[in-house]
């Protein structure tokens, strides 16, 4: 056994766990947060994205001795205080989800993918930047809208207002 | 309309949930005391099983216990039964073998069931399952379709002699046969539809958990129709009885067909629960759900179309030898034949239609439903032969479509079905616009100047969906009914629950279930609850495929409306002091004629359950009804889509550039939904077109068994869509849909195979159209036009 501690969501968690422990096994399993899915085992379909130091991981390829001391938010640590975060609302309002099971790793990665490219992404670069996540329920249409509305709202949320 | 009424585009209700990760998919599922499941899975397509021994897994780490054929087979749990009977042109019943949930003597497919093993862990039960020992005598595979019934293959089992399990045929063999022969023109096509595998993003997977006070089992499963699941589990497996077992699919994340099914693990599991008097938990690692879910397709078809000299279609035939893999699955009879051949007179009218259809066992997984069901099939059959017919006589495809639509309705096909209304010619014209087809010329001509090759083509499908009429499925061999049940529970304050038979697992109907009662009882859509999925809650109900939840699911909820109404109304002429005949219903208010004496809904609900203000024996306190649908034809969505792609020939790329949709689906709900439902499945279709096929070597190993062998359609892969709709409202049920659920999947093969050989100027390109099979035929397309 070892011993992990990461911050998970803003909140310090420890535990002893099997060497083995992947970071998706211990976000669900330990932790019982069920919002990050296991879609394939093989990190090719993208159900179980995270952010690890504020960048997008595939959970189910990392264990979770590695995430020691790290900070790690996952889809049920987006919405601050009862407000969903953009992306999240983004999704919702243009029906980029069907079944919803790949929704919580294609929401992460949609915003890892704006704060790696910036907001103006156009549909090529959104089409290329998800090449990681699957989805088999949308076709993508919904998808792509939804991060070109997510992306231009998590601009302007990260604009200061001008003086009032 | 108003914003949340029916026609408007309503923000789902369910995906608060999802987009906070709060839903509750069945691994989320976790019970006290639980043990976990692993399957030890055949490693041979074909083997004779000598010996299990299972002493060392037994004495591993965790190891809670480790069950065999024989042990479910001592407990006298039946077999996974086909629920279609279908009968050969000679009038014998199908050949269905013995289909045991843990294999019995034999293995006949890699991922077939040998053992389960119980542990504390999964990880425990995983290493355990590496301990048992299988001694195997291996057979030679039956893997090729086309072959299975040759008299030199092996035989997978002893009840369907040649691995054939039924010859069935539809239609008029000699009038068929005698239009071909006056026929001026005559169009042959020899086609493959390629074997898919589902591939809902969630694998499967199931909990089990026995409450030995109460003597009952209850089962959480990834299912798409609970209510069959515990049919199914208790009247043929012999589980339990149904009032001992509750079925529970909880969110569920896809079906696509794949999880209409019975499977061996869940059976298990609910099983084994009981057995050890623990909760047994089993979730599919991909890889097994490339292996052992049902997969859909796999037909080798020759198939003709007679022409006259004026263009005018006479005559289609047409045989397919359809692949059911090892063993019949629960709706595998039913989609190569009465889901397949009546859909074969597509949006035209023919005179003359026969089809004969093969069915055979092979040593491959199961075949089965999947998005479409037999109809993919049929539109892949008429949309290449018209096509091609229109190509070979000069015609112009759009045209040579328009002159042999259907263009009266009802209109008797000679393959079963009564098409009830459409407007193919309205969508035709509409997509048309849409494409701007009349720039194809250009655009083509701009493509061959950058050396790259662009092509169109269409696809005028038609699906049959809402099935069906109880009495039709019965003749036809179906072992269930298919009507669907409602009920409507109005509470004290006047808010709402739906209890729906159908399930909803993508397709939004805890939105647009609630559209309906909102609009009907003029309330605010936030007070109606959709409730569905759990055998306890819901009474019965045949679950969600086939397109079915509008067609037939909100028609037994407008009926159950219908009735709550009727009853509001007596009860609101007793506050009202006015007899029931005066009472009007409009915008959620009971008004008394003429007057400007009124109640609003919530306070007849209020009134209904107090009853205070009628008498109890005369008027039934409460306010709760329920209604069973029974739909009275098919429902028939149909439309036009219009491929346009260029390929590259140096490298095979294709690069779909345009996609238009115009689809007849009848009145709308929630036209934000019915768009994402065309987007999905346009994204299936292309990618049976262009990417996915499961591909089993001579050994009958999967080939294709990850996501990094089988390539399912990433966000680069595809266009963003134009998808648009005409509107010819179905007659057939009170709310005028027709289903919208599979179309796309069902329309875009044909559209993409269509524009791929329209772009190489010859017919040889198979599914999936991957980059080396494009690039093949692209080198043959520019040798070709180098020698002209």
């Amino acid at each position: 056994m070892v011993h992990v501690s990461m911050a998970v969501n803003g909140r310090q968690v420890s535990a002893e766990i099997d060497p083995r422990t992947l970071l998706v096994q211990f976000l669900r399993e330990n932790l019982r947060l069920t919002g990050t899915h296991v879609g394939c085992d093989t990190s090719q379909c993208g159900a179980c994205v995270v952010h690890v130091g504020g960048e997008a991981i595939k959970s189910c390829t990392m264990l979770a001795a590695s995430c020691d001391g790290a900070n790690v938010t996952t889809i049920e640590g987006l919405a601050r205080g009862g407000k969903l975060h953009p992306m999240q609302q983004a999704f919702q309002d243009n029906h980029g989800l069907q079944c919803g099971f790949c929704t919580p790793g294609m929401i992460m990665a949609a915003i890892d993918l704006v704060n790696r490219e910036g907001p103006k992404l156009d549909e090529a670069a959104i089409r290329h930047g998800l090449e990681g996540n699957i989805c088999r329920c949308t076709g993508y249409h919904n998808i792509v809208k939804a991060v070109v509305q997510g992306a231009r709202e998590m601009a302007a949320a990260a604009t200061p207002k001008a003086a009032e | 309309m108003s914003a949340t009424g029916i026609g408007a585009s309503v923000k789902r209700k369910e995906d608060i949930r999802f987009i906070t990760g709060k839903g509750h998919y069945v691994d989320d599922i976790n019970r006290p005391g639980q043990a976990y499941a692993n399957f030890l899975r055949s490693p041979h397509a074909h083997a004779t099983i000598d010996k299990i021994d299972t002493a060392a897994a037994l004495k591993s780490k965790g190891v809670v216990a480790v069950f065999t054929g024989d042990d479910i087979a001592a407990d006298k749990v039946g077999g996974l039964p086909c629920g279609w009977m279908i009968h050969s042109k000679d009038g014998s019943p199908m050949k269905a073998a013995a289909h045991p949930a843990l294999a019995q003597g034999k293995v006949r497919y890699v991922g077939d069931h040998v053992a389960v093993v119980i542990a504390d862990t999964y990880a425990q039960a995983r290493d355990a399952a590496e301990k048992i020992e299988v001694g195997y005598t291996e057979l030679p595979a039956v893997v090729d379709l086309a072959k299975a019934m040759s008299p030199d293959e092996a035989q997978i089992h002893e009840a369907a002699p040649n691995n054939t399990i039924f010859n069935w045929h539809l239609g008029d063999k000699a009038a068929t046969d005698a239009a071909f022969a006056s026929a001026a023109h005559v169009t042959k096509l020899d086609i493959v539809n390629n074997r898919l595998i589902p591939n809902a993003m969630e694998p499967r997977a199931a909990v089990g958990e026995y409450d030995s006070g109460a003597d009952a089992l209850t089962l959480y499963t990834t299912s798409q129709n609970p209510h069959v699941a515990r049919l199914v589990l208790s009247a043929f497996i012999g589980l339990t009885p149904e009032n001992k077992l509750r079925v529970i699919a909880p969110d569920v994340g896809g079906g696509f067909g794949s999880k209409i099914f019975i499977y061996a693990e869940e059976t298990v599991c609910a099983w084994a629960a009981r057995k050890i008097d623990r909760p047994v938990k089993w979730t599919a690692e991909r890889t097994e759900s490339f292996l052992a879910d049902a997969h859909g397709r796999d037909h080798v078809t020759h198939a003709e179309l007679a022409l006259d000299a004026s263009g005018k279609i006479t005559g289609l035939r047409a045989h397919t030898i359809a692949n059911l893999g090892a063993y019949m699955s629960t709706f595998s009879s039913f989609v190569p034949t009465y889901a397949y051949a009546p859909l074969l007179s597509g949006q035209y009218d023919i005179p003359n239609i026969y089809a004969e259809v093969d069915a055979v066992y092979t040593n491959t997984a199961p075949v089965d439903a999947y998005r479409g069901a037999g109809r993919p099939e049929a539109a892949f059959v008429i949309e290449r032969l018209v096509e091609i017919a229109a190509r070979q006589t000069g015609r112009d495809p759009a045209e040579f479509r328009r002159v042999n639509f259907v263009k009266s309705f009802p209109h008797q096909t000679p393959v079963l079905m009564t098409y009830d209304a459409g407007d193919f010619a309205a969508a035709l014209d509409k997509a048309l616009e849409l494409a701007d087809y009349k720039g194809v010329g250009a655009r083509k001509a701009a493509s061959a100047a950058k050396g790259k090759l662009r092509g169109v083509g269409f696809s005028a499908y038609i699906e049959a969906c809402g099935v069906a009429p109880s009495q039709v499925v019965g003749a036809l061999g179906g072992g269930v009914g298919l009507w669907e049940s409602a009920e409507v529970r109005v509470n004290p304050v006047g808010t709402v629950e739906v209890l729906t038979g159908c399930h909803s697992h993508g397709q939004g109907n805890e939105t647009t279930y609630a559209q309906l009662v909102s609009s009907r009882l003029g309330i605010p859509i936030e007070n109606v609850s959709v409730i569905h999925g759990d055998t306890d809650k819901v009474q019965f109900g045949m679950g969600t495929y086939g397109s079915r939840s509008g067609a037939v699911g909100m028609s037994a909820l407008s009926k159950a409306l219908d009735k709550v109404e009727a009853k509001a109304k007596k009860v609101a002429g007793h506050v009202l002091e006015a007899s029931e005949g005066d009472i009007e219903f409009k915008d959620g208010k009971f008004t008394v004629k003429g007057t400007d004496k009124s109640v609003d809904f919530s306070s007849v609900a209020l009134n209904a359950y107090t009853a205070h203000k009628f008498n109890g024996q005369e008027l039934e306190p409460g306010l709760k009804e329920g209604a069973f649908w029974d739909p009275i034809n098919f429902t028939f969505p149909a439309g036009v889509h219009i491929c346009e792609l260029e390929i590259d020939p140096q490298t095979g790329v294709v690069t779909i550039d345009r996609w238009t949709a115009v689809d007849d689906f009848g009145k709308l709900i929630n036209p934000m939904i019915v768009e994402g439902q065309v987007h999905g499945g346009i994204a299936q279709g292309v990618g049976q077109a262009l990417l996915e096929g499961a591909h089993y070597d001579s050994y009958g190993q999967l080939l294709t068994a990850s996501y990094m062998d089988y390539c399912m359609p990433r966000a680069d892969d595809l266009p963003s869509f134009k998808v648009e709709t005409v509107e010819t409202p179905c007659p057939s049920n009170p709310l005028g849909l027709k289903g919208c659920g599979e179309a796309g999947a069902i329309a875009a093969p044909p559209a993409v195979i269509n524009a791929l050989t329209d772009a190489l100027g010859h017919e040889d390109v198979r599914m999936p159209a991957t980059p080396q099979v494009v690039w093949r035929a692209a080198q043959k397309a520019v040798t070709k036009r180098a020698a002209e």
